[in-house]
């Protein structure tokens, strides 16, 4: 039996800034993260959505379920938008607002990319949240370059699933000399809401890789999603770390490592994945965590 | 005060005057002088206004789709191959009822590349709810700059204006530079009913079922058409503190005209010459200088042109398949008409090439020689086999 983990309570604020009657499929990561991030952002926000399933989860018109302004744009603009709102409220006195832009992970590593790379160069003070679900989930289930190898999508059928390894999309921001990147889970949900309260006090552009387990996409029942996405940070799949200022810190360390293949083999989509591939995948997970405590050991 | 500049400078001051509160853009010729002066004017503090350097003209039109959802006045400018990578932000631009102004230098489409004179870039965005201004001369393109937010702000839709790339862009020509205070006079501050406000949270731009998204849509084709008892108004407050005026068509020498000239942008200024021989020679030639093309004013040219014999609309532009645009339209505007004038449809000076009044005389010649037009439109000034001037039709 698993040890839960100790929530402490003045992050957990009793302040709901969304509302029931959302549209997600249950279980949906992204709804959990959404709930879990307003937490900690509160009331003086603005949300960013391109096209994703918060599209829809947020609710169609006449119904949405967040109580601070929304706006939805197009697929590709999450970062510009953002930039554009930061410039105007920047006009209008109201810098304490914070912009996020709450984008899926084909809106961010495949169509969103290079409006993301122009607003983090620029150095915008906006925050953007990728939420990784490793496909595109909303339209069923297709490859994007956040899908991890070994996956099936229905763009990566039996005989053809994936085999490159998913982009790195932390190590882009950090090219950019981005002063905030971090990455966060659903099933860490005070280090989530630390990190979305924290990110206020800091100048310049935030990002944070916040993985999204999905029941249909990742073939798991919907019970058992937080589960699966903290078996994803016990196996070094998705470590909980963040980077300020060029400074690593590994937010959770998990106290008995888990073999990337038990992870695999609770989720219905890898089930096609072949030995070598695993091993492969594996040995990356090794090395990148290596990686990660080495950085993070640096003075 | 009276200064010597050029068309992409007539934009610049346009929007200081304006007090326009952010800007983005990406350079691309010939558009890239309107975003250089733009940036030393808010570098130096004489206008007081964000400039977010994008890195494409998608984001530059996403970029102010933002700003001013977030309730501040917002400019773009572009040309040519930017504007049509701005294609699908254009629509959600129009949809989401933002007054943007944006000044799109027409220049031709690759390939080849080509970066002169052609009017095809903003005509293929004709359907993307953006109200269109055609601009002859340098004062024009400032003046409309102002008249663009004003008119733009009334019905909570985008405009666009553009001006042929280098015959304005890169030529100078005195321009009444007007005072702030006097725009001001004319321009009230931008304070719109609806934005993004942490104090009143909505929500803009959500999903929208078949229940509601025909009737949004028809709201926007109706404000659209708004335009066309607003847009007067607008003139004429424009008037009373400028003393400049600008119809949604200019008139030239209609009086009794047998054949009309159609025209825009500066093959215009070229066509007045034509006009002026003409009547020398005691013909009965008028022009219809094209001011406004979206929302389309119908009635207006079945007025001005209803009592012609012929019509010659002359296209700096060219959809394949179909011919010139601007003759396409006029054609459907006056279908209704029982009495229609014939139409005669002149393709000439794509990608920059010169219409000379020798060109403009050449066309009005063969209308007047000819009944029937054509089905097809008549590509002036092709080079054949013997090259020079002629007409070619399919």
């Amino acid at each position: 039996m698993q040890k839960l983990f100790d929530i402490p309570r003045d992050l957990m604020t009793e302040e709901e800034l969304m509302q029931p009657g959302g549209l997600s499929c249950q279980g949906c990561g992204a709804t959990l993260a959404m709930k879990l991030a307003l937490k900690g952002l509160g009331e003086r926000t603005v949300v960013v959505i391109p096209a994703c399933c918060w599209t829809i989860i947020i609710g169609t018109y006449p119904h949405c379920t967040l109580q601070v302004p929304v706006i939805h744009v197009p697929f590709e603009t999450a970062a510009v938008a953002a930039s554009g709102i930061r410039a105007a409220f920047d006009v209008r006195g109201e810098k304490d607002v914070v912009v996020m832009a709450w984008a899926g992970d084909g809106g961010t590593f495949d169509i969103g990319l290079q409006a993301l790379s122009g607003a983090a160069e620029r150095n915008e003070d906006i925050l953007y949240v990728c939420y990784d679900n490793e496909a595109y989930m909303n339209t069923g289930i297709q490859r994007s370059s956040a899908t991890p190898p070994g996956a099936w999508t229905t763009t990566t059928p039996p005989g053809a699933i994936k085999e490159e390894p998913k982009k790195d999309i932390v190590k882009i921001m950090l090219a950019h000399g981005t002063p905030y990147v971090a990455t966060a889970s659903v099933a860490y949900p005070d280090d989530l809401v630390a990190k979305f309260r924290n990110v206020r006090r800091i100048k310049g552009t935030k990002f944070i890789h916040l993985l999204s387990p999905c029941p249909p996409g990742w073939r798991i029942d919907s019970s058992q999603s937080v589960k699966v996405a903290r078996m994803a940070t016990q196996a070094n799949v998705f470590p909980i770390y963040e980077i300020e200022n060029g400074g690593y810190t590994v937010n959770v360390v998990p106290e008995k490592k888990l073999p990337v293949k038990d992870y695999m083999e609770a989720q219905g989509r890898f089930r096609m994945i072949s030995k070598e591939m695993l091993n492969a995948v594996q040995d990356r997970v090794d090395r990148r965590w290596e990686q990660l405590l080495e950085n993070s050991a640096a003075p | 005060m009276r200064q010597v500049i050029k068309g992409n400078h007539a934009v610049s001051h346009g929007v200081r005057l304006s007090r326009v509160k952010v800007i983005s853009a990406y350079p691309i010729t010939p558009q890239t002088t309107i975003v250089e002066q733009l940036s030393e004017m808010c570098a130096s503090g004489e206008l007081e206004a964000k400039f977010i350097k994008v890195e494409s003209e998608h984001s530059a039109m996403a970029a102010v789709v933002g700003s001013a959802s977030a309730g501040v006045r917002s400019f773009t400018a572009t040309s040519s191959h930017g504007l049509l990578l701005m294609h699908e932000v254009l629509h959600w631009t129009a949809g989401a009822r933002l007054p943007i102004v944006l000044a799109n230098v027409n220049r031709a489409v690759g390939p080849g590349w080509n970066i002169w004179a052609d009017q095809t870039d903003s005509l293929s965005q004709r359907d993307t709810g953006w109200i269109q201004f055609y601009c002859e001369s340098n004062q024009e393109v400032l003046d409309s700059v102002i008249m663009g937010y004003r008119l733009a702000e009334k019905v909570m839709l985008p405009v666009m204006l553009s001006y042929d790339a280098f015959f304005l862009s890169h030529t100078s020509e005195i321009v009444d530079v007007p005072d702030i205070e006097q725009v001001d006079e004319f321009l009230p501050p931008y304070e719109p009913e609806f934005r993004l406000d942490v104090n009143k949270p909505r929500m803009f731009g959500g999903m929208v079922g078949p229940d509601c998204y025909y009737e949004e849509r028809y709201v926007m084709f109706r404000d659209a058409l708004k335009v066309l008892d607003i847009y007067p108004q607008v003139c004429e407050q424009f008037h009373a503190v400028f003393g400049r005026e600008y119809d949604v068509v200019e008139e030239y020498r209609t009086e009794e005209a047998e054949i009309i000239l159609v025209t825009a942008g500066t093959i215009t200024s070229v066509s007045r010459i034509a006009v002026d021989r003409a009547r020398g020679e005691g013909k009965k030639v008028g022009l219809m200088k094209l001011r406004l093309f979206r929302p389309l004013p119908i009635e207006r040219w079945q007025k001005v042109l209803g009592n012609a014999a012929k019509v010659v609309v002359i296209d700096r532009d060219l959809c394949a398949g179909l011919g010139g645009v601007f003759a396409s339209e006029i054609r459907s505007a006056l279908y209704p008409l029982t009495n229609r004038p014939v139409l005669f449809s002149f393709i000439a000076g794509l990608g920059g090439r010169d219409v000379t009044p020798e060109d403009v005389e050449g066309m009005i010649n063969y209308a007047a020689a000819n009944e029937e037009p054509e089905t097809m439109p008549l590509f002036w000034g092709l080079k054949g086999d013997q090259g020079g001037n002629h007409a070619e039709t399919l």
